[in-house]
């Protein structure tokens, strides 16, 4: 069972959600999609960690061979290459490694070579299994880690997965929920909260997941977030209250989870709401 | 020898970009036979590498100088290969930058940025 967690905007509560639910859970997996700035590991802190290196493909120039016909430019959406003074210039950090130069290429003059964009690292803490995505400042796209990072945890299909998405909703986030059993949105209350809410809304809608909210931060007044949720009829989950004893566990890089009952049966019957959810699901859609 | 320089708009009364990648036009000036013409820029939208892109397209119409505010390593890679200089403008029309230009008025660009866009650079 793979639950992608996922929000609009960063700092609204993926982290919280997935790590306290990968805690809650008698067995699990953790993976940090977040490849820019990964930090489920602050709170699992895993042992016995390995690494693994995260290579993609760059085009490789020729000059004998390039006649300068420009048809690599003309190809490659993200401006990575130039033709000047009769040479032809690739820019390794603009390039999107699709492979599409080398093949558009007439003269041959375009060949690949590997190039490190950063690495992944298991490990284990407890009874969660933990694998990080880390991609190199700099580079274009964390995707090739994100393939990598959900590759490896394939064969354990079955057991419970939490996937901790990057924030946003573009290619990066696409490509971690794609195999996603279920999307877990989490939520500010406020209007931008709302605005962020409705773009993830929109792209697990497009992607046909089942999916539900996490309205967090949870204040005594109104809350935009419900609002949104009960105009569109979106099932809310469970609510996380605006509270300084989970902010300060949470700011020390505690697991709330290990150390308040209150929020061991939060997230608990977070967990159980969330895989009755599913199963539901996989009866109704098979 | 052809200047090209970042405009807001087609006229030679514009003010110079702000953006040299992201400049809606170009202004190509003859500084011998005193003409000019415009170009709309076509990295305007571009997903990324604004700056290779409008370089190209300048280092292809033969341009020697570059007139602007700013400018990306990368475009200063591409322009440095295509034996372009690159000058600082001032604040004020393109005109008037012609003209400082041709008085000897301007200083090369010296400082480049690394770009806006999470990219190793711009």
């Amino acid at each position: 069972m793979r639950i992608a967690v996922l929000s609009g905007k960063g700092g609204t509560g993926k982290t919280l959600v997935s790590v306290n639910l990968a805690v809650a859970a008698k067995t699990s997996t953790y993976i940090d999609c977040d490849v820019e700035e990964p930090n489920g590991h602050l709170f699992l802190k895993p042992e016995g960690v390995q690494e693994e290196e995260i290579f993609v493909k760059i085009p490789k120039v020729n000059n004998e061979l390039c006649n300068g016909c420009r048809k690599c430019l003309d190809f490659c959406k993200f401006n990575a290459l130039a033709y000047i003074k009769n040479k032809l210039i690739v820019f390794d950090d603009v390039c999107h490694s699709c492979g599409g130069c080398s093949l558009v290429c007439p003269e041959k003059a375009l060949t690949e070579k590997e190039k490190v964009i950063g690495k992944v690292q298991k490990g284990t803490a407890d009874h969660v299994t933990i694998y990080t995505g880390i991609l190199n400042t700099g580079e274009a796209t964390g995707i090739p880690i994100i393939k990598k990072l959900l590759a490896a945890n394939n064969p354990q299909v079955d057991r419970l997965t939490l996937i901790d998405c990057p924030p946003g909703s573009a290619c990066i986030v696409m490509e971690s929920i794609k195999d996603a059993d279920y999307c877990i949105l989490v939520a500010e209350p406020t209007l931008f909260g709302v605005h962020n809410l409705d773009m993830v809304y929109e792209l697990v809608k497009l992607f046909n997941r089942p999916f539900g909210v996490v309205l967090n931060k949870c204040l005594e007044k109104e809350n935009p977030a419900e609002k949104f949720c009960l105009e569109k009829n979106i099932k809310i989950l469970g609510r996380i209250p605006f509270d300084n004893e989970l902010g300060t566990l949470n700011s020390n890089a505690e697991i709330a989870v290990n150390k308040n009952e209150k929020y061991r049966e939060l997230f608990s019957s977070l967990l159980d709401m969330v895989t009755k959810e599913v199963q539901h699901e996989t009866i109704t859609n098979p | 020898m052809k200047i090209a320089i970042p405009v807001d708009e087609k006229s030679l009364k514009s003010n110079v970009c702000a953006s040299f990648g992201r400049a809606p036009y170009f202004l190509f000036y003859n500084t011998v036979t005193k003409e000019s013409y415009y170009l709309d820029n076509t990295a305007v939208a571009s997903q990324g590498g604004a700056g290779i892109r409008a370089v190209q397209v300048i280092a292809d119409h033969g341009v020697k100088v570059l007139l602007t505010p700013r400018c990306g390593e990368n475009a200063e890679k591409v322009l440095s290969n295509a034996e372009v200089l690159i000058y600082k403008s001032t604040p004020g029309t393109a005109q008037e930058n012609i003209d400082a230009f041709i008085d000897e008025q301007l200083n090369l660009l010296s400082d480049f940025h690394a770009g806006f866009h999470g990219h190793g650079g711009n």
